[in-house]
C-alpha cells in the first residue's frame, strides 16, 4: 500500500494556454480556413490567411510588446480577497482559487517595466483567461500603481485592455477602482505623462468607462469589440436590429471615439512612434 | 390616498390606513349623532399603532426591498429636492455639442444660504416626461452637459452638489456611438481635480458607471433607502444566476452589499442621512430638509479646506478603496529531508 504523496502548490501546473483549444491544426473563426497553430503563433496570434486576431493571454501580449527579455513585472504579489464573501452559484473565493489554477495567474493583469524597440515604458496588460478580464480591486490596484510609477519615473504608459468589465463579485468596491484609476490618470495627465491606450477584443463596460477611453492616443486592433454596453443589452432595450460591425474598432474610429486601427504585426513600431513624437 | 402605490410588504399596513382615513372622514356632526354603543378606536391611538408597525417593518428592510423602496414612484426625485431647496433655480440646458439631455439636470441654486451649482439625474414624475428622460438613463450628452457646467462652477468657485438617481446609463445605439464609455470616463477624470468642493449624494438608484459618472466628490452620502453597485439586482442576476426573477433578484440583491449600510461599512460612502419613518416616499418635505442638513453642514465643513488640500484628500478617497492581500514573494528552498527524484526511482 502506498498513498500518494502530498499535492503541493509547487506541484500544480497550470493548463497550457488554456483559451486556445488544444490541437494543431485549427479553423479560423473568420475565414473558416484550416490553419496550422505553430504558424499562427508564430504570426503574432493573427490568422495568415485573413488576419483575424485571436484573442491571447497577457503573458503572451507583454511577450510580443516587450523587446526580448526587457519586461521586468512589477506589482505581482496583489491577491484578490472576497470583501463580500460573495456566493451566487459557485463562491467567488473558489471560482478565484480555479481560475488561478487555471491560469498560474494571481489576478487578470500583468505589469512592469520594459522596453518597445529601444523606448523605456511601463505596461500594464488586462488578462482575459482569467475571469473575462474583469476589473476588481488587484487589477484596479495594479492598474492604478502602474500609473503612478509612470508619472513618478516619468515614463510613458501604455496599457493593453480586454475586459469584460467591473468585476460584479466585488460590487461597489469594483465600481470605485473605475474611479480610482481615471483619478490617477489625472495627475499622470498634470505631469505631462503619455498614455498610450491600446483597446483589443474585448473591452467593454467599466473598464471602457475608465481608463480605456482616457488615452492621450487610443489605438484599437482591427475588429476588436469595444462598447459600454453589451451588444445583448442594447438590442433588448432598443428592440430593433444591431447595424453591421456595431461596435468594432472601425465603428469606433468612424465615430470618432478611437485614434486608429492598428494591426498587432505593426503594434511596437507604433507605439513606438508615439513615444518619439509625444513622449518625454 | 387609495391610489397610493403600495409594495407588498406594506401590505400589513393596508387595515390601518382605512381605519385612519374613516376616522378622519367624521365630521363633528358625526361625533355628536354616534352611537356610543359602539365606540371606534381614537384616531390618536390609530395613528399610534400605525407608527408602530411601521416602524417594525422599516426596521428590517432586506435589501431587495430596500431597492423597491427606492424605485417607489412617490420618492422624491432631483426636481422635487430643487424646488424644495431653491426658490431661485436657474436651469442651465444642453452640452454645447449635440444636445439637451432631461435625464440630468443642472443648474445654480441655493441650498441654505450657500450659492451651488446642482447636478441630477431626473427620472421623471409622469409617463411623459418618464419616456423624455428615459427613466433617469442619460446619453454621454448629459455627462458632458454636466461637465461643462461643473467647469463653470469651477471657475467661479461655486461647490457642487449631485444627486445621484440612475439605473444606470442609458444602453443604446446612439449613446454607443456619441461615446458613452469616453464621456463617463472624462467626468470622473476631471471631477478628481476639479478645484472647487463637491458633495455626493444617492438620493435612490446609484446603478454603475452611470452614478459614478458624477459622483466623484469630496463627500459621499447616501440616503438611507437608496441602493449603490457596480450592477441592479436584475443585471447581476440574469448574469450570475442565469435568470432574473423575484427570488434570483433577492440573492442578488443580498450578494451585492447595495444598501447604505453595506456601501459604509465598505467606506464607499461617508455617511447615512436618515429618511423620514416609513421612507422619502411617506414624507417628502420631511426627505428633503434632512438631505438639505446634511448639505448645508457639509459644504460648511469642506470650506475650512484649502482648495489643495482639498483635491488630494479627494484622490486618498478614492485611492484607498480596494480589498486585495498581499502574498509574500515564495522563495522555494529545496527541502533536504525529501529524497530527490532521481534517488527514489
Amino acid at each position: 500500500m502506498t498513498r500518494a504523496p502530498a499535492r503541493t502548490w509547487t506541484q500544480l501546473k497550470p493548463a497550457r494556454r488554456a483559451a486556445i483549444p488544444e490541437g494543431l491544426w485549427l479553423r479560423c473563426p473568420q475565414c473558416a480556413k484550416m490553419i496550422y497553430r505553430r504558424r499562427m503563433e508564430a504570426n503574432l496570434h493573427v490568422c495568415p490567411e485573413c488576419e483575424h486576431h485571436f484573442r491571447i493571454g497577457a503573458v503572451e501580449r507583454v511577450q510580443q510588446l516587450a523587446d526580448s527579455g526587457t519586461f521586468v513585472r512589477m506589482f505581482d504579489d496583489l491577491k484578490p480577497g472576497d470583501p463580500l464573501k460573495f456566493t451566487d452559484l459557485k463562491s467567488y473565493r473558489k471560482r478565484i482559487v480555479s481560475e488561478q489554477a487555471k491560469t498560474g495567474q494571481l489576478d487578470a493583469i500583468q505589469a512592469g517595466e520594459l522596453f518597445i524597440k529601444g523606448r523605456q515604458a511601463m505596461v500594464s496588460c488586462l488578462d482575459l483567461r482569467f475571469m473575462m478580464g474583469s476589473m476588481g480591486s488587484v487589477v484596479g490596484e495594479t492598474i492604478t500603481r502602474s500609473i503612478e510609477h509612470a508619472t513618478a519615473r516619468d515614463l510613458p504608459l501604455i496599457i493593453v485592455s480586454c475586459s469584460g468589465g467591473a468585476r460584479m463579485q466585488e460590487s461597489g468596491l469594483s465600481l470605485m477602482q473605475m474611479a480610482k484609476t481615471s483619478a490617477a490618470l489625472a495627475r499622470h495627465d498634470n505631469a505631462g505623462g503619455l498614455f498610450i491606450s491600446v483597446l483589443t477584443d474585448p473591452t467593454t463596460g467599466g473598464v471602457t468607462a475608465s481608463f480605456a477611453m482616457l488615452g492621450d492616443v487610443i489605438i484599437a486592433e482591427p475588429k476588436a469589440l469595444i462598447g459600454f454596453a453589451g451588444p445583448r443589452v442594447i438590442q433588448q432595450t432598443i428592440r430593433q436590429e444591431l447595424p453591421e460591425g456595431f461596435q468594432r474598432s472601425e465603428f469606433l474610429m468612424n465615430a470618432g471615439l478611437v485614434d486608429r486601427v492598428v494591426s498587432r504585426h505593426d503594434l511596437r513600431s507604433e507605439i513606438a512612434r508615439f513615444i518619439d513624437y509625444a513622449g518625454k | 390616498m387609495t391610489s397610493f402605490y403600495r409594495l407588498e410588504f406594506e401590505k400589513p399596513l393596508e387595515v390601518l390606513d382605512q381605519q385612519i382615513a374613516e376616522a378622519q372622514s367624521l365630521t363633528a356632526a358625526d361625533l355628536l349623532t354616534r352611537d356610543d354603543a359602539k365606540p371606534t378606536p381614537s384616531l390618536t391611538s390609530l395613528r399610534k399603532k400605525h407608527k408602530a408597525l411601521l416602524k417594525k417593518i422599516y426596521g428590517k428592510l432586506t435589501p431587495w426591498e430596500t431597492v423597491r423602496v427606492a424605485r417607489h414612484p412617490g420618492r422624491p426625485q432631483t426636481r422635487d429636492y430643487i424646488e424644495a431647496f431653491c426658490r431661485d433655480f436657474c436651469e442651465l440646458h444642453g452640452d454645447r455639442a449635440f444636445g439637451d439631455d432631461p435625464a440630468i439636470v443642472t443648474g445654480f441654486g441655493r441650498i441654505g444660504s450657500i450659492k451651488c451649482l446642482i447636478i441630477g439625474h431626473h427620472k421623471g414624475r409622469d409617463t411623459q416626461e418618464k419616456i423624455a428622460c428615459h427613466f433617469g438613463c442619460a446619453h454621454p450628452e448629459g455627462y458632458r452637459k454636466a461637465l461643462a457646467k461643473m467647469k463653470l462652477a469651477e471657475k467661479f468657485q461655486v461647490p457642487i452638489v449631485t444627486l445621484v438617481d440612475t439605473p444606470g446609463a442609458y444602453p443604446g445605439l446612439g449613446a454607443e456611438q456619441r461615446g458613452q464609455a469616453e464621456a463617463i470616463a472624462i467626468n470622473m477624470m476631471e471631477m478628481s481635480r476639479l478645484k472647487t468642493p463637491i458633495l455626493s449624494i444617492v438620493i435612490g438608484e446609484g446603478g454603475s458607471g452611470g452614478a459614478l459618472g458624477i459622483a466623484v466628490a469630496d463627500r459621499v452620502a447616501m440616503m438611507e433607502y437608496s441602493w449603490y453597485s457596480v450592477i441592479s439586482p436584475e443585471g447581476c442576476a440574469a448574469i450570475l444566476w442565469k435568470q432574473a426573477n423575484e427570488q434570483t433578484n433577492e440573492l442578488a440583491a443580498q450578494a451585492l452589499n447595495m444598501t447604505s449600510q453595506d456601501n459604509l461599512k465598505l467606506g464607499i460612502i461617508d455617511e447615512i442621512i436618515r429618511e423620514p419613518l416609513g421612507g422619502a416616499h411617506r414624507d417628502p418635505a420631511g426627505a428633503s430638509d434632512l438631505l438639505e442638513a446634511w448639505i448645508v453642514k457639509t459644504l460648511r465643513e469642506l470650506k475650512a479646506f484649502p482648495i489643495d488640500d482639498l483635491i488630494n484628500n479627494r484622490y486618498e478617497r478614492f485611492r484607498k478603496l480596494g480589498s486585495y492581500e498581499t502574498v509574500p514573494l515564495i522563495v522555494e528552498v529545496p527541502s533536504q529531508e525529501s529524497p530527490s527524484p532521481k534517488a527514489s526511482s
